[in-house]
């Protein structure tokens, strides 16, 4: 089989116009807000020395901070201006997806096209404006005539340069809910499908090219007066945008949303809802690659219907509790909680996916070690790995405090790195997720944890507020409830992560929905 | 105000900020003068003496500090400046061109901004390629980058006539050309003065170019008007200064005879 008669690429292509088409729009938009904010404030501090400094230091400092937590810095920002505006003026605004993405991205934009302008409209010779000025032209038509025309290379240079930074960040924006060519580089990251992370780069290095020689084809026609490289620069901008809104405009926009978290598990649990709801008749579409917190605030405000999450995440980390119930009374208490935000709490899905702390069986059993309280007499010899949440959430602090752990190094890794990590001897210990095949792949131990420092994990299906009472719903997921075991899900898990071209969530999910229906069946 | 002079100063001053810590430098100390209609005057002076400052003045691209300019009998600071600089023509040192518009295009560019009919600029766009020597089918085109020194003074000389203005400021118009191109160049426009019944005032460093061109020459030094008149009044004038600008012309004029003696005899 030749590298490119994997049916993954095949399955990349249709995403395409979908991904594309909403990349092409989140990254036009933030670069037209840019440069409608960027010019005009660039034209008036040109000549004021110090609002030119502060401007230009503050567009830097936007600049230095990643693009992935400007990213995400918009959206509870936006979260809370939408509450506002809900409170005052009885209409609120989706804080999630597209408009944190083009605010973040046009803010981002900034940068070079104020530098650029400004440096352009300083560097015009000063006997040329005192020409200007002396054959009887205004400030404006100085400004219109000669200075703008003379800075412009300069500026569409910066254009240019912002136009390559958004389409390249615009990626990132993935995680806060907007679709973009992202989608692919971090659904491949997760569930280690290189041809999709390679397609994603290729997609956006792609566009980020074509638009800027399109930039470049406007400049040098406005530079040589060649009205025709104008034009055709321009068409050429025009059907980029018009080839990649089409197909996302045509399409029938879905009824039902389905969320997904960052991890291969989820994508799969995603593509099985949205299987489960099109074999019901019903319409529905994924928004995946969530952060843990976007994810509940975009259920909470109806931007997504419905998505699988974790009893224990909830309890720790979105109502902060620090105490740890057993299962029933947990799940009966998070029901409670979640029905005053009106969000209903379908049902568990059958499984655990708890944080466990997970060592190579061999060297465990050398050691001696079976549980946490084991190993924590050897914890500061020893270095440990997580996934980037685990440190900073309270289970961490809980299970540092209850047997006293302190690691000679922490970590931070992709989940999907860790397993093999742990496996070489890379690093000691890795906090894993107790569903995940991987622990049988490499052969890893799951150290008991006797003070029961850690809460219950079970999968329970979340329902959004505005699909509360609907019945479509709920019994296109009813057969989901409880019918799928740890063993299961780990063997989906384990195929997810297969790096072939039967690994995909959506084929993934077909093979788990088989595999429920033949249990169900036993079990009935 | 059919008999006001076209241009008047009266006891005019002008100074600037010295820069961090020095004082004020005076350019222009108190001076007056009148240009009369048809007269081609010349202002000589060294760098520094106020010469470009006292041009400039006249259309307000810079503002006295005191005395009064009157331009046509009307004070310029009752006058609007933009509409000011579109009635008198000013030929910038080294042309001063739009690097970014052809050779019509800086020329329209006074007639584009009073409104001009786009059919009747290009029509006066011709005429003054004629009037300044350039082929019309050869430079209406061309950039700026695109011509000669001595090309791009002529079309600065037909963008500052382009809105038939009776005043015409020069700054140093031909101080960097070839000697031979200064000369046509000098030729030409002193004829086109003439012709057109301009009011012109040049400035200049150059003596020499001074006397052959000009009905009368100012001498400013120190930001003062040291001396005015005719080349032959100067040439009586008993001022130091006046003097020693003269001399290198005189030594020339000299020189020449002695070395084209045929010439000399003609």
């Amino acid at each position: 089989m030749s590298l490119f008669s994997d049916p993954r690429w095949s399955e990349a292509l249709a995403h395409l116009p979908d991904y594309l088409g909403n990349h092409v729009r989140v990254s036009l938009t933030a670069l037209a807000l840019g440069l409608l904010v960027s010019l005009p404030l660039a034209i008036a501090v040109r000549n004021r020395r110090i609002s030119r400094g502060v401007l230009l230091g503050l567009a830097s400092i936007v600049q230095t901070v990643p693009g992935l937590a400007l990213l995400a810095l918009f959206y509870p920002l936006l979260l809370a201006l939408a509450a506002l505006s809900l409170a005052w003026f009885g209409a609120g605004f989706s804080a999630f997806g597209f408009l944190p993405a083009v605010l973040a991205l046009a803010l981002y934009s900034m940068l070079p096209v104020l530098r650029n302008t400004i440096t352009g409209l300083q560097g015009v010779d000063p006997a040329i404006l005192e020409a200007a000025q002396g054959v009887g032209m205004t400030a404006r038509q100085s400004l219109f005539m000669v200075e703008l025309p003379l800075a412009l290379p300069m500026m569409m240079a910066g254009i240019r340069t912002a136009a390559v930074w958004v389409i390249g960040t615009a990626t990132l924006s993935t995680p806060i809910g907007q679709t973009s060519l992202g989608n692919y580089i971090f659904a491949g990251l997760q569930t280690q499908n290189w041809v999709f992370v390679l397609f994603g780069c290729l997609a956006a290095a792609v566009l980020a090219l074509a638009v800027d020689q399109l930039l470049a084809l406007i400049e040098t026609g406005l530079r040589r007066r060649s009205r025709l490289r104008v034009i055709s620069g321009g068409i050429g901008i025009a059907a980029l945008v018009a080839a990649t809104l089409a197909p996302s405009l045509a399409r029938s926009p879905s009824s039902y949303i389905v969320g997904a978290k960052t991890f291969a598990e989820q994508y799969v649990l995603a593509a099985l809802i949205a299987q489960r709801l099109r074999a019901a008749g019903l319409t529905a579409s994924s928004r995946e690659g969530l952060g843990s917190n976007v994810i509940f605030d975009a259920l909470a405000s109806g931007d997504i219907d419905v998505y699988v999450d974790y009893s224990g995440t909830l309890w720790a980390n979105q109502f902060h509790h620090t105490d740890i119930k057993p299962r029933a009374e947990l799940l009966g208490d998070l029901t409670a909680t979640l029905a005053q935000q009106k969000i209903t709490l379908l049902g568990e899905l059958g499984f655990e996916n708890a944080y466990a702390l997970v060592m190579p069986r061999q060297r465990a059993d050398a050691l001696g070690i079976h549980s946490i309280a084991d190993l924590s007499a050897h914890a500061a010899t020893m270095s440990m790995a997580a996934d980037y949440e685990f440190f900073s959430r309270p289970e961490w602090a809980g299970l540092r405090e209850a047997y006293g752990l302190s690691f000679r190094a922490q970590r931070q890794m992709q989940p999907d790195f860790m397993y093999a990590a742990v496996a070489s001897g890379e690093v000691d210990v890795i906090a894993g997720y107790t569903s995940d095949g991987l622990i049988a792949k490499y052969d890893l131990v799951v150290l008991d944890d006797p003070r029961h420092a850690i809460p219950p994990y079970d999968a329970i299906v979340l329902i959004s507020p505005k699909r509360a009472a609907d019945q479509a719903l709920r019994s296109a997921l009813q057969p989901l409830l409880g019918h799928i075991d740890i063993a299961d899900m780990r063997e989906a898990n384990l195929r997810a992560a297969g790096g072939d071209g039967a690994s995909s969530p959506d084929a993934v999910a077909r093979w788990l929905w088989d595999k429920i229906g033949k249990t169900g069946a036993q079990k009935q | 105000m059919q008999d006001a002079p076209p241009i008047a100063f009266a006891h005019v001053g002008k100074s600037f900020d010295g820069g961090r810590g020095a004082g004020p430098v005076v350019a222009v100390n108190d001076v007056s003068l009148e240009v009369a209609a048809g007269e081609f005057l010349a202002i000589v002076g060294g760098s520094g003496s106020g010469k470009t400052t006292l041009l400039r003045l006249a259309n307000r691209l810079i503002e006295a500090d005191s005395g009064s300019i009157r331009i046509e009998g009307e004070d310029v600071r009752a006058a609007d400046p933009v509409r000011l600089r579109r009635r008198i023509g000013y030929v910038f040192q080294s042309g001063g061109l739009f690097p970014h518009m052809s050779v019509a295009g800086n020329i329209g560019i006074t007639p584009k901004l009073l409104g001009t009919p786009a059919a009747e600029i290009a029509a006066r766009v011709d005429e003054l390629l004629d009037l300044v020597r350039l082929d019309r089918s050869q430079h209406r085109d061309r950039f700026p980058h695109e011509l000669s020194g001595g090309q791009r003074q002529r079309v600065g000389v037909a963008r500052a006539l382009a809105a038939k203005p009776r005043i015409v400021l020069m700054d140093e118009p031909f101080g960097a050309l070839d000697p031979l191109t200064r000369d046509a160049l000098g030729d030409d426009y002193r004829a086109l003065h003439r012709k057109l019944g301009l009011t012109t005032v040049m400035i200049t460093h150059d003596m020499t170019e001074a006397i052959l061109l000009a009905d009368r020459v100012a001498v400013m030094r120190d930001g003062r008007l040291s001396a005015l008149g005719t080349p032959s009044e100067l040439s009586a004038s008993g001022d130091a200064y006046v003097g020693e600008l003269l001399r290198t012309p005189r030594r020339q004029a000299e020189r020449l005879r002695m070395l084209l003696p045929r010439d000399g005899a003609a």
